[in-house]
């Protein structure tokens, strides 16, 4: 592999000032680059890529870098390629609820934008920083997804550039669209693995007029699974069903949307379901915001370890009791939370010497991955990561997923090792 | 060349001779499906009844380098199941089993051949029912459905096929099985259920597929405005959206299209309509009410000269049984029709409507518009009488003009009924050559042999190549100089 390439080559194709040498805080998991790029046109992302497979060089797509720690650790890493100026709202369609803009847009600030005319992306992860391209990246989503579901529900249309340069866009600005395949969707949750997402086209929701959160007391874990179960087959359309848990109790809240009677009305009949399990009232205003601060943060410190369980609904009491159980015998007190209309648990761990965090972890991988779901390490120190695979299991996908991997990015350059199976 | 006696002995020995169709007359039974003026005749068609003779099937297709396409229940109307002549039908109709109802989960687990009603019907009673409703849904399958990302009136708020699927069972064009995500959600590695969903036919046979039930609605309030002009019907839509409203279905048919319909199931909209709304809102009961009344005011805002408002269910099923039959009542105004099913943002069409009226008069061919208004997928039937000289050709051509037309608004060629055989001449007026190339590494990647429903979807095929490994012999398209290496 040659590696004749110098920082000046990149300098002229995206300008001096948008070249610098990576410092420590570039780093990946440990990896520290060689360089930082930043093209500001779609155009110099594929100059800049084609530079870079020319020379065997690793590059990662960085948007704010919210969520530089998801993955394995890096198997190789030369260049940054920072989408941070590719900022653009490039439109802004209101009558059709259509929004285009470019990967490197922050989501807060696109949100804030599309308030004006009183509609939003339905997306709602905690890193509101984050930029449109890296959530996608990552998949990354929040309790609204109850409702609207995640990232590949509403990106309607996506421009990528390949490794070796090629721009290709699919799907387009019209929320109905079959022709060609949805290369949306494969970019979703593709971690930066199969090419660069540069822009990127969203279907639109309106704001809701009212709101309304209702929150019950659980004290143990069959009454919160049979909370849950009771308000998703009720016929209420929560805007969200989040749980926080800790030391075999915690706290459900249901978040009603919609008009303002609508609302009311809503949260009644979920004060009442949710009275059957628990002590549960319709907060105020006050009480409200500060249920959600609460709530809303991962339930892990920066530093710490944590894990996302993806599961089914039903699947609840035993992932909590599991998650104590298992955990607690390896010394560790979990703090938990959770999408628990979706199957979505997080859980937070801190402390303990690695032996017991790993095999805490293992343990209770294997258990959730017996019953179907998954168990992803999203945040940890490098080191536990890699004794940890990051990913889990991938089942008898994982030689289609090489073969993916393998036609759109050959060379694996684009964040190799980061993904499922090393990919 | 295909032995064909020796592959209808090998199909035989896995599916028996009932599971084998070989006699020509026989075969013509599959020769089209929902789109009759493409017929191909297949080598033979077999009918395996479970996942593994499906595998099987497979494998023999690819030791005998025999194309092969699956089918489900035949009413796609792109040709996607168009059977490729020197190759294999692989039907789907005696895959009908629903495997399993998960109503805890709200899932259902369900073989490919399903019918998409079904569904609804296996879980209505624990108060569930399968959202996306294509007017075919007395047929169709799930498996096409899949194929296909089949919409209904009502993904306007609920979403198409594609948001609904979260689990397959694939047998992979090589033989291979393959299971991609599950009841759960996020599945770590690439969302290869979102690459399959809507990939007509290409990479692979879907065996097993879990489907997201939801919860049927509190309440349901139907409407019925008549409009003097789909202008102001137009208006009216974009006033519903402006208002924050999501509404659970909003169609729109245009004169002649009523005229049709009347002649037809006589569903009795009112007269003298240029254009009528059909608005459907669903949800929590004090939510619906609210927004009704709002609909109800926005259509008299923009002139509507009358509104009937469904009071029950048999009232309701009467508005909507003009606008599902409208397809078949084309029949009554002339004795061809060529559908369409283009897209455009739902705000460019009062202006496309208008210039569609001007080339239909330009080339003296009616168009009916029959619409899913709220999200912009038009479906414009452009009428003939093929009896005529020439003017199946002029309908082709106008029918195309009405595509360019939409495309000039950014929208799309097909919003629900494929690309499949049919538009596969119109891919690169929507993308360029390098978007249809990295498109088709996700088919190699599948696919690498070309084997699997070859020739659909995109106009000029390519071959893979191998990545990584050693190049295989020539493939016979290659050799026949039709298409390049890729
Ligand atoms: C009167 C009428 C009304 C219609 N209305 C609508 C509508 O409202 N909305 C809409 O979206 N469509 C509509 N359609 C089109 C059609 O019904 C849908 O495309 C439907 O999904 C096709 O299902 P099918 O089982 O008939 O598939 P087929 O026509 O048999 O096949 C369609 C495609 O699916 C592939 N396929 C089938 N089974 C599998 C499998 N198991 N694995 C992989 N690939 C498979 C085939 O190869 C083919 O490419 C309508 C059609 C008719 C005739």
């Amino acid at each position: 592999m040659q590696r004749t390439l110098s920082p000046e080559d990149f300098r002229q194709v995206v300008g001096g000032e948008h070249v610098r040498e990576a410092v420590p805080d570039d780093a990946v998991d440990g990896v520290v680059p060689s360089i930082v790029v930043e093209p500001g046109s779609v155009e110099e992302v594929s100059e800049v890529l084609k530079l870079a497979s020319g020379a065997g060089l690793k590059v990662a797509p960085r948007g704010s870098g919210t969520k530089m720690e998801l993955g394995n650790p890096p198997a190789g890493l030369d260049v940054i390629l920072s989408t941070r100026r590719l900022n653009r709202i490039i439109e802004h369609a209101a009558g059709d609820l259509v929004a285009g803009v470019q990967a490197g847009v922050r989501l807060e600030d696109l949100q804030e934008e599309l308030s004006g005319a009183n509609q939003m992306l339905a997306l709602d992860p905690p890193e509101a920083e984050g930029t449109v391209g890296g959530i996608v990246a990552a998949d990354a989503s929040g309790p609204r997804r109850l409702r609207y579901g995640t990232a590949r529900d509403l990106l309607i249309g996506i421009t990528v550039v390949l490794a070796d340069g090629t721009v290709a866009r699919a799907g387009g600005k019209v929320v109905k669209n079959v022709a060609g395949y949805d290369l949306s969707k494969l970019f979703t949750r593709s971690l930066g693995t199969l090419g660069v997402i540069v822009e990127t086209i969203w279907r639109l929701h309106p704001v809701p007029f009212a709101s309304g959160t209702v929150a019950a007391e659980l004290e143990d874990a069959a009454s919160a699974g049979a909370a849950v179960q009771s308000i998703l087959h009720s016929s209420l359309v929560p805007g969200a069903l989040e749980l926080r848990w800790r030391g075999g109790r915690g706290r459900l809240a249901v978040l009603i949307e919609g008009v303002k009677p609508g609302v009311e009305a809503q949260s009644r009949a979920a004060r009442e379901l949710l009275g059957e399990h628990g002590e549960a009232r319709i907060l105020d205003e006050s009480e409200e915001d500060e249920l959600w601060s609460e709530l809303l943060p991962m339930p892990w410190e920066s530093g710490g370890i944590g894990l996302k369980i993806a599961g089914v609904p039903a699947g609840l009491p035993d992932v909590l009791e599991s998650v104590e159980r298992i955990t607690g015998r390896y010394g560790f007190e979990p703090e938990i939370s959770g999408h628990a209309g979706t199957g979505v648990t997080f859980v937070g761990l801190s402390g303990g010497d690695e032996d017991s965090r790993a095999a805490a972890i293992g343990e209770l991988r294997r258990g959730v991955e017996e019953r179907g779901g998954s168990l992803v390490l999203v945040q940890a120190p490098a080191e536990l990561k890699r004794r940890v695979e990051v990913w889990g299991s991938t089942g008898d996908a994982l030689q289609l997923m090489r073969r993916v991997k393998e036609r759109f990015d050959p060379g694996y350059i684009l964040n190799p090792g980061r993904f499922v199976g090393g990919i | 060349m295909l032995d064909r006696e020796r592959v209808i002995r090998r199909m035989e020995a896995v599916l028996g001779p009932e599971g084998v169709i070989s006699e020509r007359e026989k075969l013509r039974t599959y020769e089209c499906d929902g789109l009759a003026s493409y017929r191909v005749i297949p080598s033979l068609v077999v009918l395996p009844e479970t996942a593994e003779q499906v595998q099987r099937v497979v494998r023999i297709c690819n030791e005998e380098g025999v194309p092969f396409v699956a089918r489900g229940s035949g009413t796609g109307l792109s040709g996607g199941a168009l059977p490729v002549e020197e190759g294999v039908l692989i039907v789907m109709s005696r895959m009908r089993r629903i495997l399993e109802v998960d109503i805890p989960n709200q899932r259902v687990v369900v073989e490919p051949g399903v019918i998409n009603l079904w569904v609804t019907e296996e879980v209505a009673d624990a108060g569930y029912y399968y959202a996306p409703d294509p007017s075919s849904q007395l047929v169709c399958s799930i498996g096409g459905n899949v194929a296909e990302n089949s919409g209904g009136a009502h993904c306007l708020k609920y979403g198409f096929t594609t948001n609904h699927v979260t689990g397959l069972e694939v047998v992979l064009p090589d033989g291979q099985m393959v299971h991609l995500g599950g009841k759960a959600p996020d599945t770590p590695g690439y969302d290869l259920v979102g690459a399959f969903v809507g990939s007509e036919g290409t990479l692979g046979i879907a065996t097993k597929i879990t489907l997201r039930i939801v919860r049927k609605p509190e309440a349901v309030r139907t409407l019925l405005a008549a409009f003097n002009s789909p202008d102001e019907a137009g208006g009216a839509v974009s006033g519903i959206i402006a208002a924050g409203i999501v509404p659970a279905a909003v169609e729109m048919m245009d004169s002649l299209s009523i005229e049709a319909v009347e002649r037809g199931v006589r569903p009795g909209y009112p007269k003298g309509a240029g254009a009528i709304l059909i608005v459907e809102l669903d949800g929590p009961e004090a939510e619906v009410e609210h927004q009704f009344e709002q609909v109800e005011r926005i259509c008299r805002e923009n002139d509507s000269f009358e509104i009937r408002i469904a009071q029950n269910d048999e009232e309701r099923a009467l508005m909507w049984k003009g606008r599902k039959a409208a397809f078949a009542a084309m029949g009554h105004m002339s004795p061809d029709y060529y559908v369409q099913d283009s897209v455009i943002p739902r705000t460019a069409l009062p202006e496309v409507l208008r210039r569609m009226a001007e080339l239909s008069a330009e080339y003296g061919l009616r168009v009916a518009n029959v619409f899913h208004a709220g999200d912009g997928n038009l479906h414009p039937l452009v009428l003939y009488d093929e009896e005529k000289e020439g003017e199946a050709e002029r309908a082709e051509e106008l029918a195309g003009e009405i595509l360019t037309l939409c495309l000039e608004h950014g929208g799309s060629i097909t919003g629900e009924h494929g690309v499949g055989e049919d538009k596969k001449k119109h891919m690169p007026k929507m993308f360029t050559e390098d978007d249809l190339n990295v498109m088709q590494l996700l088919r190699c990647a599948f696919d690498p042999h070309y084997l699997c429903n070859p020739g659909k979807v995109f106009p000029t095929p390519r071959l893979c190549g191998e990545v990584p490994g050693p190049r295989r012999e020539l493939h016979p398209v290659q050799k026949a100089g039709l298409a390049e290496i890729f």
